[in-house]
């Protein structure tokens, strides 16, 4: 049979599996094919497995994330030819249920940026309209599931690197809380934020694949007990408490057609049945930027110290070790990750530690508390994910600040270790719009249910219009 | 407070041991100045009396069984190393 890897999501790839009218074989071959045929001009791989490995539905992965005897260079110079001699957690339980390594996909540098453009190995495009981003970091993998290379995908998600890509690109992408999907094996950015978590084309393909990838893992010690995934299915949203904070809402620099596709999705989910409600986070969205600029960097710093030219990836010449951990840094870092060490290191250094790290440590729990008392009164909080729809590529390299803007709206309850999923709502001027549902902690069943149930009301076709 | 000066990021490189190129300099106290003045804003909230955050979840020790397990192989974790010697890596000298 012939298979249609545009639409074809991966829980209809199970069934089709499991009533083998196809094979593994057969729908690894026609993700290949879609890959030759297209990722020429979307550069959403790093690397592409030849053949199947298991029978199970393919999945792709960022190039973050280890995959054992498979290179993983978290889209830097600096791990260029490096292959990891273990499998990342997620890694081993995506094999441990049948699903076939597609490929690696690509990604800004260690995770650091909104746009994939900060790829050591070049920039990936969107689907939607390749002169433009797909967001990032993890551009490729939302790229590939859009332009049916691949059924669905594992991202990372340190400040918004799952949800606003899948914005960008019109498809689906969840942040879980912190603690619920193991980070072994996961090339570490900012550990107390980063977060694996599915990209996929629905939502209740989202629910299966967290359901195989969460729950507590000994080679973890931040990993919890999770509870039981349930598969949506409802397709009212009776008795839903939904808050619409304000700042969240109404930030500068959310584009018209952003709001008004959010506008008339908030409408649908009252006409579903939902109770509508506005609420205020105003300090998260007034300084959530700032804290994140903070920690994430002071991580960061921290993190990228173990590139050293020593046990692995790239070793540059010099006369004596202290000469060659230089060279090495300097030869394998690119401008994003070393921006973002010098922040850090600045942070974190003796006479400002107090004014920015400690300062940004305590701006945490303001956060905090301001969505924990909102969840008094509602089960979930919507707003864009993104202020934007996809932007032109290099329209925000020269500026960082403006790049850091693209993450307004995801950085708050990144920061507060709450679960986000973000659902396309529409369209503006031709291109996605993201929904960004957010939850309590541990509150994904909450949100995979709101977010199945705006899905079929809404009937957003995710495949990208040049390609229909 | 906001803005960072040429020594400072010198300073900052070697600490990271980075070594910068003199347009590197330049670009980087630009950039890197105009991304401290935005984050200053965490100095304007009165945060006395509000404790630290360091991680989201509320968990405190999480306890493993004292026991041996595989782990990899000495051949596994030199897999990767640049420069190998016996079962040791070799760096340049101090």
């Amino acid at each position: 049979m012939s298979i249609d890897t545009l639409r074809l999501t991966a829980e209809e790839a199970m069934g089709l599996l499991e009533r083998k009218e196809v094979s593994g074989r057969e729908l690894h071959d026609a993700y290949r094919a879609a890959i030759d045929a297209r990722d020429g001009e979307l550069h959403a791989f790093l690397w592409v497995q030849d053949e199947p490995d298991r029978g199970g539905v393919p999945i792709a992965i960022k190039d973050v994330i280890s995959t054992k005897g498979v290179p993983t260079t978290a889209g830097s110079k600096i791990l260029e030819g490096y292959v990891p001699v273990f499998d990342a957690t997620v890694t081993a339980r995506c094999k441990a249920a049948g699903l076939s390594l597609l490929g690696k996909t690509n990604t800004d540098e260690f995770a650091m940026g909104s746009s994939t453009e900060n790829s050591a190995y070049g920039p990936t495009h969107n689907p939607w309209d390749p002169t433009r981003v797909p967001g990032g970091s993890g551009g490729g993998s939302a790229a590939a599931v859009s332009a049916g290379l691949a059924p669905w995908a594992l991202g990372s998600d340190t400040g918004g690197s799952i949800k606003q890509p899948a914005a960008l690109c019109g498809i689906v992408g969840l942040r879980p809380t912190y603690g619920t999907v193991s980070r072994y094996g996961v090339v570490a950015f900012a550990s107390s934020l980063d977060q694996v978590g599915p990209t996929t084309k629905t939502v209740r393909d989202c629910a299966l694949l967290y359901g195989i990838i969460s729950g507590r893992d000994e080679n973890d010690s931040t990993t919890v007990d999770v509870p039981k995934v349930d598969l949506p299915t409802a397709e009212d949203l009776k008795g839903v408490r939904i808050g619409v904070p304000r700042e969240l809402n109404e930030a500068e620099g959310i584009e018209p057609g952003v709001r008004n596709a959010v506008r008339a999705a908030i409408d649908r989910a009252a006409a579903l049945g939902a109770e509508i409600g506005e609420c205020s986070l105003p300090r998260s969205v007034d300084y959530g930027l700032a804290c994140y600029y903070l920690i994430a960097p002071a991580e960061a710093s921290s993190n990228l110290a173990r590139y050293d030219g020593v046990r692995y990836g790239l070793r540059a010449e010099g006369a004596d070790f202290r000469e060659m951990v230089m060279n090495t840094r300097r030869a394998g870092f690119g401008d994003e990750p070393k921006r973002r060490i010098m922040l850090g290191t600045y942070a974190l250094s003796s006479g400002y530690y107090d004014a920015y790290y400690a300062k940004a440590q305590k701006v945490r729990t303001v956060i905090k508390r301001e969505h924990d008392a909102v969840f008094e009164n509602f089960d979930l909080i919507v707003s864009p994910t993104s202020p934007t729809v996809a932007f032109e590529l290099g329209a925000k390299t020269a500026d960082p600040l403006a790049m850091y803007l693209n993450d307004l709206l995801t950085i708050p309850s990144c920061m507060a270790g709450l679960p986000g999923l973000s659902i396309p709502c529409g369209l503006s001027a031709g291109l996605p719009v993201g929904l960004q549902l957010v939850g309590p902690q541990f509150g994904e069943n909450t949100l995979f249910k709101v977010g199945h149930a705006l899905e079929r009301a809404l009937e957003f076709d995710f495949v990208p219009e040049r390609l229909r | 407070m906001a803005g960072i000066s040429r020594e400072e990021v010198l300073h900052v490189a070697r600490l990271a041991r980075l070594e910068l190129t003199d347009d590197e300099v330049v670009r980087f106290q630009e950039q890197l100045s105009a991304i401290l003045e935005s984050v200053s804003k965490v100095s304007e909230l009165d945060l006395s009396d509000v404790p630290p955050t360091a991680h989201p979840l509320e968990i405190e020790n999480a306890w493993g069984e004292d026991e041996l397990r595989p782990s990899l192989s000495r051949d596994e974790a030199f897999a990767n190393a640049p420069d190998r010697v016996d079962d040791h890596f070799r760096v340049p000298p101090a």
